[in-house]
């Protein structure tokens, strides 16, 4: 219990560079087992390790990286990388037919660390309390089959993070036991963490901070918003 | 309780009970008892169908979402100051720490620290809403397992911790104080003095409850041996905070793997363990860590350099480009925000990882072959804030 000290080795300044080898250490291992299931990988030095891997490998990803120690179970769940149709961020706001303005052109699809092809990507993480770490997985999806094994029967708390992203992106988990909704009624149409799922709140009363506030000095030429 | 006369696939699930008699030297009734959505022992709107046959539990499914209310989806067109007030209303016991690890994430995008002063500040915050939110589960504990008085004491006691958080935020429940680079203002006159007062009646209300609580009799007797879970089957289930520690295994967040901009290690103290993982032994590691935060609290109040709250940030935030995943060890278990930021006012999304949604999501697994009474035991001491699971 008197590991007081442990705190201190994982701040990135001191151990920055130990904890790189750490990571490449363990990426190397996954990629040695997993084989060409590993699609990409991303580490931030001393911070965090991302790796993308092959849908049909998905399942073993999970085993491999149980039995290398990441036995505890963080989250599970999904990225739209749309571009949302709606614009981009609050400026968006603007692209409202209340406001007259023209939409604005979406910009390409870029998708996060590790990579990816598709629209939809799995997101999951899994930690391993002995070595301090923990590992984000991305698996992509592509549009027209959002299906992907089931990690339950590898983590048992992957049972209800696949009931939610099932019921917020649309997807389908091969050999789940339990697939009913989690939080949405049953009768609800619509996937509500998918891009192009309108917030109509926001459609239906624009948001009072973007159209009735002035824009800030030299903020306004930079975001061309404004006169 | 009552047997359930509603929805869904109820009809299904009492043919179901029926044919699940488990018990075959006593012929006994399956049946479907519905618990909530309102139910004293739910915290809020948490509704659980368990299947019985005669006082056993064969089944117990939570039916979550009557309080979803997409903060996922509102995240997307929120700028990140206006997160920060939104995650407030999470954990709503210890709203301060649902902000830290989300603001700690933004921070990290945008490699700013804060100034050492905000560093200790929310440290003490943070632990002043552990000790504010797990105070109250002593009480309400106590309270579900027919020992009212626990209750009474503490909504009393935690008054001296609401009253600190709000002189220095303003805020008694949703502090909407901590902001990225620092901190909305610096703490009043007087402040530490004072909190060092509330500290002490906290201690000593620790020690009240184990007296009277803890170490009662019939306390024990509903709580010892029941709902055992592994460490294994915690781990799988992704269960953290007191509720993994109580089945023995050592790890916490605020010591192991303590996100830069929290100063944990400048204090002494100790992560408690116990091997039995039953009820009792998550009362009594939330017990002790209510004392190691007031402690941590106290050591970090003499403590404080001084200098400013907060660092040169822009007055418009844009978060750079990239993801980061923070976790902090929240009085639950492990909170964190996945955040993927494109460069914009605001995140292009946000994985809201709460404590409570895997800390019940073992319920089923743990509930099934208890008796009624103990379901409440154990729903108790997994203890879960609807709004952390619902979110």
């Amino acid at each position: 219990m008197d590991q007081l000290s442990s705190a201190d080795t994982e701040t990135p300044e001191e151990a920055a560079p130990a904890t790189d080898d750490a990571r490449e250490a363990v990426l190397a291992e996954f990629t040695a087992r997993l084989g060409e299931g590993v699609l990409g990988s991303h580490i931030r030095v001393g911070d965090d390790l991302w790796i993308r891997v092959e849908r049909a490998h998905w399942l073993e990803a999970a085993e491999v990286a149980q039995s290398m120690g990441y036995r505890f179970f963080d989250f599970l769940s999904a990225i739209d990388w749309l571009p949302s149709p709606f614009g981009r961020d609050m400026d968006a706001q603007e692209d409202l037919v209340v406001a007259g303005t023209p939409a604005k052109e979406p910009e390409a699809m870029v998708q996060g660390y590790a990579g990816g092809d598709t629209r939809f990507q799995l997101l999951a993480r899994l930690y391993s309390i002995s070595a301090g770490m923990g590992i984000t997985f991305k698996c992509d999806l592509p549009d027209d089959d959002l299906t992907a094994p089931t990690w339950s029967n590898v983590f048992a708390g992957a049972n209800w993070h696949e009931r939610e992203a099932r019921e917020m992106f649309g997807f389908s988990f091969d050999g789940h036991p339990n697939m009913i909704n989690m939080y949405l009624p049953v009768d609800f149409v619509g996937n509500p963490l998918r891009k192009d799922f309108p917030l109509l709140a926001r459609r239906v009363r624009p948001w009072p901070g973007i159209v009735d506030v002035e824009p800030m000095p030299g903020v306004a030429d930079e975001e061309g918003e404004g006169e | 309780m009552t047997a359930v006369s509603d929805p869904q696939s109820v009809a299904a699930l009492v043919a179901e009970a029926n044919d699940n008699r488990v018990n075959l030297d006593f012929e006994t009734e399956g049946m479907t008892l519905n618990m909530g959505p309102q139910h004293p022992a739910t915290h809020g709107t948490l509704r659980i169908i368990a299947r019985l046959d005669g006082e056993q539990v064969i089944s117990a499914e939570p039916m979550c979402g009557y309080m979803h209310r997409g903060y996922e989806k509102l995240t997307e067109v929120r700028t990140y100051p206006q997160i920060n007030a939104l995650i407030n209303r999470i954990d709503w016991l210890g709203s301060f720490a649902n902000e830290v690890p989300f603001i700690l994430a933004a921070e990290k995008l945008m490699d700013v620290e804060a100034p050492p002063r905000a560093q200790w500040i929310r440290t003490i915050l943070f632990e002043m809403s552990r000790v504010a939110n797990i105070s109250l589960f002593l009480g309400d504990f106590g309270l579900q397992l027919g020992g009212m008085t626990a209750g009474f004491y503490a909504f009393r006691d935690r008054e001296w911790v609401l009253n600190q958080i709000e002189s220095a935020t303003g805020g008694r429940f949703h502090p909407n104080f901590d902001r990225i680079g620092g901190l909305k203002d610096d703490l009043p006159k007087g402040w530490i003095e004072e909190s060092h007062t509330a500290m002490d009646k906290l201690l000593a209300f620790c020690d009240e409850m184990e007296d009277l609580l803890v170490g009662n009799e019939i306390f024990q007797g509903r709580t010892r041996g029941i709902g055992v879970i592994p460490a294994e089957i915690a781990l799988s289930y992704g269960l953290s905070g007191a509720n993994l520690r109580a089945s023995g295994v050592d790890w916490d967040l605020r010591r192991d793997n303590c996100p830069p901009g929290l100063v944990y290690d400048k204090a002494d103290w100790k992560v408690w363990t116990h091997p039995d993982g039953d009820c009792f032994a998550r009362t009594w590691v939330r017990l002790q860590e209510t004392r190691e935060a007031a402690k941590i609290v106290k050591q970090l109040l003499d403590t404080i350099p001084s200098g400013p709250v907060m660092a040169k940030v822009p007055r418009i935030i844009k978060v750079p480009a990239g993801e980061a995943y923070v976790a902090t060890e929240n009085p639950l278990g492990e909170m964190g925000y996945y955040v993927v930021s494109k460069g914009d006012l605001v995140p292009f999304r946000v994985k809201i990882r709460s404590a409570s949604f895997n800390n019940i999501s073992v319920l089923p697994w743990v509930a099934r072959g208890a008796y009624v009474p103990d379901l409440i035991s154990i729903l108790g001491s997994l203890y879960f804030i609807l709004g952390d699971i619902d979110r």
